[in-house]
């Protein structure tokens, strides 16, 4: 019998998430170059309508991995539910998506059962039979490819947007759906989660945005921000930030754009003095054109710039500041 | 409350990382710091220290040149420092360096353990979570409130998307603090002087040996990323690139 994998996706709000799909395209690309059994599960208190949607897709198998007490979430919940499920399944490999949530219990899953987790990848190669998966190291700069050394069950999870979700492949009939009940003893479940809450309504809905000026670590001082929205003002543009810049009170939480923050995908978003973080990234690489200004020419935003000024912001954007006025009183 | 902040030396952000000769990890000569988000985590600590008083312990491991992290720590407050120093603990995985950890502290008891969300370098965000569960601790990650309760403590999460969840869970725990979530100090000069005559404790590999076993994941090699994108440089002066720039956005972007 061929080794069989499972991908854990996840749901939230009474709906599966984007990058739940991206991690089954990522799924069914392994099965394919392995030769292994894809099989999914979704957990929960109720989830049989969410399992159904996964078996719309090419999986062998989905499960549903339920007890009342996996609502609301905690990690202790999860991470016991889980260890239950995949003792007694034994898969090789477990994909899960790289969400903050997973990022709280799959650590815990792994140590409870003297396993490792390859976080965050955003590829994986299957080479000589043997499989690695692609990482991104220090802030994107470099990448490397990481093998287990350990037994199965394996754990990997994937990156937002690493694979596409669209490209996950339907199945040619429904997979079978498998109720699993799993016992979590009392106690076990020591935090008590308040109700999810949104921060004071979003003054600026920046996913709405043509043009994003975003400004980073690059622009040193706060008073330096004005530069930034003059540009941003001259191009009719919205102004947003990487997270250092919010953390610091520069630009309010609002303006932040990233894994923490808004995802955005203007027309155009032009980055000023942003090294291009993982975290930053995700949150922008949706953009139809990218122009970066940055004095570091090894700076990771380069990488997925449509265009790259290599200099010091504080030269370029006055200068620039002006061209477009003076374009856009001549049109 | 005793409170022990994990923290973490990379190298410095903008600093030009060379490869070594096999291709698995970067060369030692470039300039470090201190992992961003457990600087964060220190904040925190000194002050729910000033609060609620106790201790304030750090902790770190790496070779000689990571006691600059824990000298800086010390610096800004802390009260004492635990440095598990040898080259070796670079390449351990996120599962040892935890368990490392854990052995050095078997003898201490803390209410609160602190590390940043994640590292600058290796990114895991992992270390924090096996350290709770090697300790059978509960814990709650991304981290951007503390407050003490009666019996424990309530902590905001920072969720995606902008949302929020308090959480509240019994103390002794672990908890993993995002960025931003206080305003950092600056170390004073009585503070750097006060530094030199505070406790640090060196912990040899010997020491913890007997708790970590071979790493349970392999960096096969390191690599810089193949660009899957087509980029334009724009070059010339300020003036040219100005010009330049603003003909793409009108003839070729067509947003002006």
């Amino acid at each position: 019998m061929p080794d069989t994998m499972l991908v854990v996706v996840e749901q939230r709000e009474g709906k599966l998430n984007r990058v739940s799909w991206e991690t089954i395209t990522a799924g069914q690309a392994i099965a394919a170059a392995t030769g292994w059994t894809l099989e999914a599960a979704v957990v929960g208190s109720s989830v049989a309508t969410f399992a159904a949607e996964v078996a719309a897709k090419k999986v062998a198998r989905v499960y549903a991995v339920e007890s009342p007490k996996l609502e609301p979430y905690t990690s202790d919940a999860f991470a016991a539910a889980l260890k239950q499920f995949l003792t007694a399944k034994q898969p090789k490999l477990v994909l899960m998506p790289h969400t903050y949530q997973v990022r709280d219990f799959a650590p815990k899953l792994a140590t409870a059962m003297g396993r490792t987790v390859i976080s965050d990848c955003i590829g994986f190669k299957h080479e000589n039979g043997k499989l690695v998966f692609t990482r991104q190291m220090f802030q994107g700069k470099l990448a490397a490819d990481v093998s287990f050394t350990s037994d199965a069950p394996w754990f990997a999870t994937f990156q937002n947007g690493a694979f596409r979700a669209d490209k996950a492949e339907a199945g040619t009939s429904a997979a079978p759906v498998e109720t699993v009940s799993v016992e979590i003893a009392d106690g076990v479940i020591r935090n008590k989660p308040q109700e999810v809450f949104k921060e004071a309504k979003q003054a600026v809905d920046l996913t709405q945005a043509e043009i994003i000026v975003a400004v980073g670590r690059g622009i040193k001082e706060q008073k330096n921000i004005e530069i930034a929205k003059q540009l941003a003002d001259a191009l009719g543009g919205d102004l947003a930030a990487s997270r250092p810049i919010c953390d610091s009170g520069w630009l309010p939480m609002d303006r932040q754009i990233g894994s923490s923050g808004q995802t955005v995908a203007p027309k155009l978003y032009l980055a000023l003095g942003i090294s291009g973080a993982i975290q930053h990234i995700v949150g922008m690489k949706g953009s139809r054109t990218i122009i970066a200004v940055n004095k570091d020419s090894e700076a990771p935003i380069f990488e997925i710039a449509d265009y790259a000024i290599v200099g010091n912001l504080f030269d370029i954007v006055p200068p620039l500041i002006e061209e477009v006025k003076k374009a856009k009183a001549g049109s | 409350m005793k409170i022990l902040v994990c923290m973490k030396q990379v190298p410095q952000k903008d600093a030009p990382l060379k490869l070594n000769e096999s291709g698995t990890w970067i060369r030692e000569d470039v300039s470090y710091e201190v992992n961003e988000p457990d600087a964060y985590a220190l904040e925190e600590a000194l002050r729910q220290r000033e609060k609620h008083k106790g201790e304030v312990v750090v902790i770190t491991s790496g070779p000689a040149r990571a006691q600059q992290v824990l000298r800086e720590a010390l610096a800004k407050g802390a009260d004492r420092a635990i440095h598990l120093e040898d080259d070796k603990f670079v390449g351990l995985d996120a599962f040892n360096t935890a368990k490392a950890f854990a052995a050095a502290i078997k003898d201490e008891s803390f209410d609160l353990i602190f590390t940043g969300l994640q590292s600058d370098d290796y990114g895991y965000a992992q270390t924090g979570v096996i350290l709770a569960e090697l300790l059978g601790l509960p814990h709650a990650t991304i981290i951007m409130q503390i407050e003490k309760t009666d019996g424990g403590i309530r902590v905001k999460r920072e969720l995606e998307a902008g949302y929020f969840q308090f959480v509240d869970m019994p103390t002794p725990a672990v908890l993993t603090i995002q960025s931003g979530i206080n305003k950092l100090r600056y170390a004073t000069l009585i503070g750097i002087k006060q530094a030199k005559n505070k406790p640090l404790r060196k912990v040899a590999l010997a020491e913890v040996r007997s708790a970590i076993g071979d790493n349970l994941q392999k960096i096969e090699r390191l690599y810089v990323p193949q660009k899957t994108k087509k980029t334009e440089h724009i070059e010339g002066s300020a003036s040219e690139i100005a010009k330049k720039l603003v003909d793409k956005l009108r003839n070729e972007l067509r947003v002006l």
